[in-house]
């Protein structure tokens, strides 16, 4: 791993006593040892890596089938809702995103459903860096976190000093959460110790400029194409301090599905038994209607554990998720569905 | 990212499914000659196991409606459907898998009903599988001269059916039909606490158009089943059920020259290797013990697992375990139902109470259990060592009995070290493990990395005291044929 890395990221306590110690920076404070010497050098990440327990493919969709048939109703659908809601990463990531789209994009994230004020509002909105700018004013006093997609989203290809300044950007512009994407190339080349140099670097960037600011790991797993790849690069990630493990871009078929998910809850689950911590779950792309985003909380609640139902720890990056979302709110409290042309469009 | 969250909670609200769909009527009659008709016998209540309030009223036979069913199988057989192409007979079975797809849901709700097994499990395996077997015969029936039986396979007769409740639907479905498909008629007996299902089969059989006498559904206790399985106008006796039973079977036709194949009771291994897939190896096992309250032949009840994985597995499979929902059957979202029968739960309660006095360790899922019905919470015994009788004994229930070992042939010599040898699980990412284990494991069912897997195409059976003969596929067709392939079982 590139010791160049880890000098380049101040502002952050080194670990005392091991000199050998690369990527210090981005070391949670006190690992246990048996993930601390998996960081130690790329070696040992690669054993550990592989020393992970194998997915089996078959029995992860099975499970993530079965429990797709949980019949979620009444007053637990509507707590469902209200929490999807809350969980919302509101996202618009185009070519022809303009400042006019993304300020409507935060009057929807601030007020989903404007005939219905105690809608409650999304966690977040997620844009490009270069719009950060506009949607600060825009969600200013809200609460409502600024998502930034970074690091030459959404392939990856460029360089470590582009990536970071992407990140420098976005955390100038005001954003509070930096998406980032792995160099998924490095990762199926076996390149495992430059992909937890690059991501250790952006966190502590985002430690240097921001306090605070979350750090999601963007694994793109339409392109690991195995779970067995989809576990190794979720706690590559969480090595290297993300806070959140993050499906995909959007940008790839197929993008976040239920047992890809499946098996990052339990990476996060795992993580949580082994160091006490709690890292979040990002979904993101492909989840378009209420009865999709119910079963993701099904899973997060029997998978990861009840303590994950939440919008710190659980997030849908989707766009006309929202929408139906509201629609259905509106007819479990109204008792009667109304259609498309009364929520807003954007 | 140590800011706690909100404490949000989340409780599932009641989803039942109504009763109502199953449409159960007031009073149900055996069917004999194609006809319903009243049995000889006393009458039986038969109850929800979940409530122990009574669903409905049985009629059963006496031994003499069990002459008369046989005598109209017979008939049938000789006028009927022994002469009629197989072609023709595929017809009728493509009927009734129709007919039971078109009333999956009342079948499913029915059953749910009468056996207490979770409405999610009757709905997805149970009339699902059922319909299978039905389809996948009924494109055997005029292929039997393909089937590597020689070029002209004949029917045996006659055959005496005697199934279970674990499965009554399934078992009925297991039974039936293959018989038919080859060409044989039926008689066969439903358990005595669970024979709703299979009388609104009768009903879908019925309907079917399915000449009178070539399925014959009685319903009774085990003396009926005696009597059916002695009498002398069957050709072929088959019974699905406990040991004890099948011996008394085996003994009572020895010297008849009658067929039979016997399904019996199992304690199979589940056995997990340290490179094993471990969050799917814990589905696994959880489908292999608590998959219809264990109350399966075939059940995953001892644990093997490997020493060096063994605390990581134990502490997964407890926090997995106690996320499984017990309670009302009927609410969509139960995974573990009602134990069949009062009985039943006595008996698991007294074997479990044994494993606590011999000294293994006792864990209950914390999930709460209705107060009302028969229940029995999730439990594993960890230390249980080979002499112990959880570990000997078919407790057929919700337990699991955790054994370890260290290396492959400890494995091996402990999983076959039982009277049993019905079906075994592998767990490992190490193809060639898989197959040196399948080769080794004296069981009729070797699973790899899965549990509790029933397909029409494969063949279903035992080693030793879990019987004889296989049921399912190429094989389990030709237990219901005149040749010689079936003694050797596969």
């Amino acid at each position: 791993m590139n010791r160049a890395v880890s000098e380049a990221a101040p502002g952050r306590a080194e670990l005392p006593g091991d000199a050998e110690l690369p990527s210090s920076a981005a070391l949670p404070d006190q690992l246990p040892s048996h993930l601390a010497d998996a960081v130690s050098d790329e070696s040992h990440l690669r054993r550990f890596l592989h020393g992970l327990p194998g997915v089996d493919p078959v029995g992860v969709e099975g499970r993530a089938a079965a429990l797709a048939t949980r019949s979620i109703k009444k007053a637990s659908k509507l707590a469902a809702i209200d929490l999807a809601i809350s969980m919302v990463d509101l996202t618009t990531l185009e070519g022809a995103d303009t400042p006019g789209k993304v300020r409507s994009l935060a009057a929807k994230a601030r007020r989903p459903d404007p005939d219905v004020p105690e809608t409650p509002m999304v966690a977040a909105v997620c844009v490009y860096p270069d719009m950060v700018g506009t949607a600060v004013p825009a969600l200013a006093g809200t609460g409502i976190g600024i998502a930034s997609v970074a690091t030459a989203f959404p392939s990856g290809r460029s360089s470590l000093a582009v990536k970071l300044a992407d990140t420098r950007y976005a955390i100038e512009a005001g954003a509070t959460e930096v998406d980032m994407v792995i160099d998924r190339g490095a990762f199926l080349a076996g390149n495992y110790g430059l992909v937890f140099d690059q991501i250790a670097a952006v966190r502590a960037e985002c430690d240097r400029l921001g306090s605070g600011t979350r750090l999601k790991v963007i694994l793109e797993t339409g392109e690991l194409a195995t779970y067995d790849n989809v576990r190794r690069a979720s706690w590559l990630a969480l090595l290297a301090g993300g806070d959140f493990i993050k499906t995909s871009t959007g940008k790839i078929s197929p993008a976040a599905t239920l047992p890809v998910t499946h098996v990052m809850l339990q990476a996060v689950h795992d993580w949580h038994v082994q160091t006490g911590e709690l890292r979040a779950v990002k979904p993101a792309g492909g989840i378009r209607n209420t009865k999709d985003a119910i079963r993701y909380l099904v899973a997060v609640h029997e998978v990861a554990g009840p303590q994950w139902l939440d919008p710190f720890l659980f997030r849908f990056g989707a766009s006309s998720l929202l929408n139906d979302l509201v629609m259905q709110r509106r007819a479990q409290t109204q008792g009667h569905y109304s259609g498309p042309d009364y929520v807003t469009v954007d | 990212m140590a800011k706690k969250t909100s404490g949000f909670e989340w409780e599932y609200a009641p989803a039942p499914e109504s009763a109502a769909i199953g449409k159960l009527k007031e009073r149900y009659l055996p069917f004999i000659g194609g006809k319903f008709v009243e049995g000889n016998g006393e009458e039986i209540k038969t109850i929800n196991p979940a409530t122990e309030q009574p669903l409905a009223v049985v009629s059963t036979v006496s031994t003499d409606d069990v002459d008369t069913a046989v005598t109209a199988a017979r008939t049938a057989y000789d006028t009927v459907w022994s002469k009629m192409p197989g072609s023709e007979r595929g017809k009728y079975l493509f009927r009734i898998a129709r007919g039971i797809a078109e009333r999956a849901r009342e079948l499913a709700v029915v059953e749910t009903l009468d056996n207490g097994k979770p409405i999610k499990e009757s709905r997805d395996v149970d009339v699902p599988t059922a319909s299978a077997h039905f389809f996948y015969h009924a494109g055997w029936a005029d292929k039997l001269q393909h089937a590597g039986f020689g070029p002209d396979p004949k029917p045996l007769g006659v055959a005496g059916q005697v199934i279970p409740w674990n499965f009554p639907l399934l078992m009925a479905a297991w039974k039936i039909a293959p018989a038919l498909a080859a060409g044989n008629t039926v008689v066969i007996k439903s358990a005595e606490t669970t024979p709703l299902s299979i009388l609104v089969l009768a009903e879908i059989i019925a309907d079917a158009g399915v000449p009178p006498g070539v399925v014959n559904i009685l319903t009774g206790a085990g003396d009926i089943g005696k009597a059916l399985v002695n009498h002398p106008g069957i050709d072929k006796v088959a019974f699905t059920g406990s040991t004890d039973v099948g011996r008394q079977i085996q003994s009572s036709l020895a010297g008849t020259g009658r067929k039979v194949t016997l399904e019996l009771g199992g304690k199979a291994a589940n056995i997990v290797f340290d490179d094993a897939p471990i969050d799917q190896a814990v589905e696994g096992i959880v489908n292999g013990i608590f998959f219809n309250q264990g109350h399966v032949c075939c059940a995953g009840s001892r644990l093997l697992v490997q020493e060096s994985v063994a605390e990581e597995v134990l502490e997964k499979l407890r926090t997995r375990i106690g996320t499984l929902r017990i309670g009302d059957p009927m609410d969509k979202n139960t995974d573990v139902g009602a134990i069949n029968s009062g009985e039943q739960l006595s008996k698991i309660r007294e074997l479990t109470a044994v494993g606590d006095a011999e000294g293994a360790q006792r864990w209950t899922s914390p999930c709460p259990v209705p107060d009302r019905g028969f229940f029995f919470p999730p439990t594993i015994f960890s230390g249980v060592s080979q002499a112990m009788r959880i570990a000997r004994e078919e407790i057929f229930g919700p337990v699991l009995s955790v054994l370890t070992f260290r290396t492959p042939d400890e494995a091996v010599a402990k999983a076959n070290n039982t009277p049993y040898g019905l079906s075994a699980g592998v767990w490992t990412e190490k193809g060639s493990r898989i197959l040196g284990m399948a080769q080794s494991l004296r069981a009729g069912v070797v699973w790899a990395n899965t549990f509790n897997r029933f397909d029409p195409t494969a063949a279903f059976g035992g080693y030793k005291e879990s019987g004889f003969g296989r049921e399912g596929g190429r094989s389990g067709l030709g237990a219901y044929l005149d040749t010689d392939d079936v003694a050797e079982g596969f």
